[in-house]
């Protein structure tokens, strides 16, 4: 863990009279897990959207690998990929057919040897060729998770990616993204509303309340800082404590 | 341009064809059924002697031909329906792939569809009618080639008015194109339109293409005053809704709608 390679400079959007993201900065060094935690409307997905460049700011700017996200869009997003629990595929293509797209649009080289891999690594073999229709949604997250790591990102946005999943393949998925992200030494964001994955799982957390960064640094930092048991009286308290500082 | 991405695209749709009975059948069916409408009226017209020059040429070389604008929009417009459908926009969008390149690729499935259905219906209209389009020549091609822009400009204002209203708009994606039929003068010539709705009709290249294909079947005579106002006309009209789309995506980015297109 050294040098940013994600950096977020005062960053807001608003729709209208409403603020969804306010001011926040903040930096990803490579290799580090953030987990950005908040109630819901805080502001997780309007920020990964902007991260992703599917929401253009109000004001502030994203920088990664040293580049202007405004300006470079095209070679940022070539290392950068997201999954989440709430995005779909082309439910009328195979699985296969399905991270086929996603390689030619990410201009991958040896692509069969590429899906065959993550296919393999993410024990899909036996849902590769079936329809993602058919797919059950711990099967559907895995999809996206496969088409989000096959592209072998530096940066890889999860938006609650085990969400609505049962405990045996959220067990799976985390030891997975654990495992990669110590052998690739993937940067990750991470969204949860699992207060114990998020400890588990983050290096480092950012609370968001209503737009604005209300608490930031590992999770033992902030349970001490708000003198709690755990991560989840924290978020208790901060969630119904709207100017809690 | 990157012609991976464009590629990576075009191949979504085309496995989505592939297997899919209901799409192919949308491709082939209604033009089929419109042939034989139109097939049988021309024939009714001819035996009960009503006096026009070249009946079949005229009602069937305009509907193949007002096909190929069709299914032009329609390549362009219901790629997009298909990814909000599949509420695959922001897997899209959120990969290096751009704006240029998703239209080029939507521009590029139009011009297999038009030429899956043009094909079909000129073989149908040949064995069932014989009548061979393909006697028009070379004049053929400068008017498919600018119907085919035609198609593209309806289609990514179709596209554009979609991604801002959402699905309550999808419908325009099968109706906005016969918003400009009547126009157009598919089926009848431009005098017959009233003066006020002739100066607009002289406005949109369609218009000019299906006059001059009407001079064709009259006189024989390559109409190339309407070749170039149908090519000018569209080219400029192309610029300008291509802009209108890229400000119109822009606008989507900004209001967060890109994200919620199909929700």
């Amino acid at each position: 863990m050294c040098k940013p390679i994600v950096e977020v400079r005062n960053l807001t959007k608003r729709f209208g009279g409403f603020t969804a993201v306010n001011n926040i900065s903040f930096e990803m060094k490579e290799g580090e897990i953030l987990g950005l935690l908040g109630p819901n409307g805080a502001g997780k997905t309007t920020s990964i959207h902007m991260l992703l460049g599917l929401i253009t700011p109000s004001s502030g700017t994203i920088n990664m690998f040293g580049l202007d996200l405004a300006q470079h869009r095209e070679t940022i997003l070539q290392q950068v990929n997201f999954s989440s629990t709430y995005i779909s595929m082309p439910f009328s293509l195979t699985v296969e057919e399905n991270l086929k797209v996603i390689a030619r649009l990410y201009s991958l080289q040896n692509i069969q040897r590429r899906i065959d891999d993550i296919i393999e690594k993410l024990e899909m073999g036996d849902i590769q060729h079936k329809l993602t229709r058919k797919l059950s949604s711990g099967q559907m997250s895995r999809l996206t998770l496969a088409k989000a790591l096959m592209t072998k990102p530096k940066v890889l946005f999860l938006d609650e990616p085990t969400a609505s999943l049962d405990p045996d393949i959220v067990n799976k998925i985390k030891g997975f993204l654990k495992e990669y992200q110590r052998t690739e030494g993937l940067t990750i964001l991470y969204t949860s509303h699992n207060m114990r994955e998020m400890e588990e799982m983050s290096n480092r957390i950012i609370f968001l309340q209503q737009g604005r960064i209300v608490a930031e640094g590992t999770a033992n930092q902030i349970i001490q800082r708000y003198g709690q048991r755990d991560l989840e009286e924290v978020f208790l308290k901060l969630a119904r404590e709207p100017k809690a500082q | 341009m990157n012609l991976g991405r464009i590629g990576g695209l075009l191949s979504r749709h085309l496995y989505l064809y592939k297997r899919s009975f209901a799409r192919m059948l949308e491709i082939f069916y209604w033009p089929f059924l419109d042939l034989v409408v139109w097939g049988f009226i021309t024939i009714y017209l001819k035996e009960t002697g009503v006096s026009l020059h070249g009946a079949v040429a005229f009602f069937l070389g305009a509907l193949i031909l007002w096909d190929v604008l069709f299914r032009a929009q329609q390549g362009v417009a219901v790629s997009f329906l298909e990814e909000m459908w599949a509420r695959n926009l922001m897997n899209l969008f959120a990969s290096p792939l751009t704006v240029g390149e998703y239209l080029a690729s939507t521009m590029i499935m139009s011009v297999l569809k038009v030429t899956a259905v043009s094909s079909l219906m000129m073989a149908f209209a040949w064995a069932f009618y014989s009548y061979d389009m393909l006697k028009m020549g070379l004049s053929l091609f400068p008017f498919i080639l600018n119907l085919m822009l035609s198609g593209w400009i309806i289609g990514v204002l179709t596209t554009s008015i979609i991604m801002r209203f959402g699905q309550q708009a999808e419908v325009l994606a099968w109706g906005l194109v016969f918003l400009f039929q009547p126009i157009s003068c598919v089926f009848y010539p431009l005098d017959v339109l009233p003066p006020i709705l002739q100066s607009i009709a002289w406005m949109i290249p369609p218009s000019h293409i299906f006059e001059g294909m009407r001079m064709i079947l009259v006189d024989g005579t390559m109409p190339m005053i309407h070749i170039l106002w149908a090519t000018g006309l569209n080219l400029f009209f192309f610029v300008l809704i291509v802009a209108w789309f890229y400000h119109t995506f822009n606008v989507c980015k900004d209001r967060g709608m890109l994200v919620r297109v199909g929700e």
